[in-house]
């Protein structure tokens, strides 16, 4: 058989044949029909009733009748900055600071190991390890937390058992981070969110290293750099837009729970749960909007210092 | 016109009996190799023939498995990257994305403790060295190849190494950049009066740039020498087809043209063409063949053809020549000393 007599018949033409070959020759308007629905959903379910609930921050609540005063003010967003309401913001950064510092420290060394060192099958069992606590209920999670952390809990029955016990109740006894027991204290407030929080700074902070190639590394012990000169130079500056990214969640996922101050915790209020009773038993919209603002404006300003420290430099 | 072989000086870099293994795969199986001081050496091989490894070897990526490195002397083995006297150009150039041209070439000087005013000079100084002088402020990710390259070679060359490596220094770059390059790597080696080794799977640029040559097949070094050496006498069989493609006459194919048995390696371009009833000059012998394929590169035409006995040869004749086509016969002279021999084997 010579190539010149083999002959395939051609595809036969149809309706949607036709529809290809337009949709082919016009780029875009596959790109608009694609894309068409998720941007209704983005822009106008989602970021549309977001902005018109922000909105209402700038609206005030009659303080007798309960109703809401529809009159431009600037009246709510000032009272965030009643020593109460500052007290409660403050506080929700703090603990947010603290659990993505926390996260940070604990995530870098395995996102290290598992970006750099595991072969292929330690690296699955990495993504397994690291994703299946986000496969739980985070209500159990929570409450399996508790049970760790309370006075009778695991963690002082294993510092009893390490005789570590003193040292327990010298961290309960400070101020600020102690309390009666973990359960009911900051500490145990941040150990919990950690937890929960840890996969969402592994993930990128390993996907950021793993994009940094072996031989600068490399290169930077050939120019005589040592390991930790290199960690500092090299491998923290190219991570970073990673370790960013992390933040954000670990972050912004803080400042919006009001689940776990409430099972664990204290009994003053965080941002979540101060937007949480505001907007449902005390209907007082307007002033769970200004809250609802300071998330935002506290990641805005986060990510702009980010950036102006060269955070993204590597990008 | 070649650095001096290897001699009574302490060589720049020795192996002695080097090897290193991944796994079951012999990287780099029992190396012996002496470079000397201000020599321009090539490691020359294919792919996974572990010239590469054998780059890394002495820059201290890799430790050996067996044997004894020394640079200028000393004993490395066991030492980090950080701690030798030696500096790498990278394939990829492994330019700091972070960092801008000058923060880069200074890296090395920062580590170092060299002070922000001195580095900075020195930094310049290196990449006027490189013809870049001006570019300090910018990002690696706003030069063309051939400045990241040169970015590279300035980083490496302001810690002032004792020997120069180059891990495919031209490999990304294209065909006139690379021909210009290697007239200027080889220039600036003169200058500095610095080993420099390198490794290229590039015949071309092995033999165009290198002192010394030493092709690798698989994990050893089968021919060291000057390139004329390497590319007129071939020692085997695999270097007579890796650098330059050159005929291999089989040892009844040397009995019939006259010369003792034996295996031999015969260059395309010193086969010559003969007109009809012209005999062949003295000191060569006549054979009788048949035109396979006739391919025009400029300068030659290589001819592949078939002789009568059925053995596959190619001939490079200038172009000007009137040329043969596919299933012509024709007859071709053979010089009896241009058949250089090569190792038995056994």
């Amino acid at each position: 058989m010579s190539l010149a007599t083999f002959d395939l018949p051609s595809p036969r033409e149809g309706a949607l044949r036709r529809f290809s070959d337009l949709l082919l020759r016009r780029g875009h308007l596959i790109v608009l029909l694609l894309l068409a629905p998720p941007l209704i959903w983005l822009g106008l379910v989602y970021l549309g009733s977001l902005f018109v609930f922000l909105g209402q921050s700038i609206f005030s609540i009659d303080e007798f009748s309960g109703t809401i005063v529809r009159e431009p003010t600037t009246a709510t967003l000032l009272e965030l900055f009643r020593p109460a309401n500052f007290d409660i913001l403050m506080r929700t950064v703090g603990i947010a600071t603290a659990v993505t510092l926390l996260c940070a420290v604990i995530a870098f060394p395995i996102a290290y190991y598992a970006a750099r060192y595991a072969g292929p099958r330690a690296k699955a069992a990495f993504y397994l390890a690291v994703m299946m606590p986000l496969w739980s209920s985070y209500l159990v999670k929570v409450y399996g937390w508790k049970l760790l952390l309370a006075k009778e809990g695991a963690i002082s029955w294993f510092a009893g058992r390490l005789g570590l016990d003193g040292a327990l109740d010298a961290w309960l006894s400070l101020p600020l981070v102690g309390g009666p027991s973990l359960s009911v204290s900051y500490t145990g407030m941040v150990l919990t969110f950690t937890y929960l929080w840890l996969p969402f700074m592994i993930l990128p902070v390993q996907a950021a290293l793993e994009r940094v190639p072996a031989s600068l590394i490399e290169a930077a012990g050939d120019l005589g750099a040592g390991p930790g000169y290199t960690f500092r130079s090299v491998i923290l500056p190219l991570a970073m837009p990673g370790v960013v990214a992390g933040a954000v969640f670990t972050f912004s996922l803080t400042l919006g729970d009001y689940i776990v101050p409430q099972i664990i915790g204290t009994s003053a209020l965080v941002l979540g749960q101060a937007v949480y009773t505001l907007q449902g038993t005390a209907g007082n919209i307007p002033l769970a909007a200004a809250f609802s603002l300071v998330p935002i404006l506290v990641m805005a300003l986060f990510l702009t210092l980010a950036k102006r420290t060269g955070a993204f430099d590597a990008m | 016109m070649h650095a001096p072989a290897p001699t009574s000086a302490v060589p720049a870099v020795r192996f002695a009996g080097v090897a290193r293994h991944f796994g079951a795969v012999r990287a780099v199986d029992g190396v012996d190799l002496s470079i000397a001081p201000g020599e321009f050496f090539a490691m020359l091989g294919p792919s996974g023939s572990g010239k590469t490894t054998c780059l890394r070897l002495i820059a201290g990526f890799e430790q050996p498995d067996a044997g004894h490195i020394e640079i200028f002397g000393e004993t490395v083995e066991g030492l980090p990257p950080y701690r030798r006297p030696v500096n790498t150009v990278f394939q990829d150039y492994a330019l700091f994305p972070h960092l801008s041209v000058g923060e880069n070439v200074a890296y090395g000087l920062k580590v170092r403790g060299v002070a922000r005013a001195e580095r900075e000079k020195l930094a310049r100084e290196a990449l006027a060295l490189v013809k870049l002088a001006g570019l300090e402020a910018r990002r690696p990710a706003q030069l063309s190849g051939g400045q990241r390259q040169r970015v590279a070679l300035a980083r490496a060359l302001v810690v002032r190494p004792k020997v120069l490596l180059l891990d495919e220094p031209l490999g990304a770059l294209d065909l006139k950049l690379r021909e210009e390059m290697q007239v200027e790597l080889k220039s600036l080696q003169r200058a500095l009066g610095l080993s420099f080794v390198f490794v290229t799977h590039d015949q071309g640029e092995a033999l165009s740039m290198a002192d010394r040559v030493a092709v690798f097949n698989e994990g050893r070094i089968v021919q060291v020498g000057p390139p004329e050496t390497v590319y007129e006498r071939p020692a085997n069989r695999f270097v007579a087809a890796f650098v330059g493609a050159a005929n291999v006459i089989e040892p009844d194919m040397a009995v019939a043209l006259g010369a003792a048995s034996g295996l031999y390696s015969l260059r395309p371009e010193k086969i010559a063409l003969l007109a009809p009833g012209v005999p062949a000059p003295d000191g060569a012998a006549a054979i009788e063949a048949s035109v396979v394929d006739v391919s025009y590169q400029g300068a030659v035409r290589r001819l592949a053809v078939r002789t009568t006995a059925g053995v596959a040869l190619t001939a490079a004749v200038p172009a000007s020549h009137r040329a043969p086509a596919s299933g012509d016969s024709v007859r071709l002279a053979i010089p009896l000393g241009a058949l250089m021999p090569m190792e038995a084997e056994t």
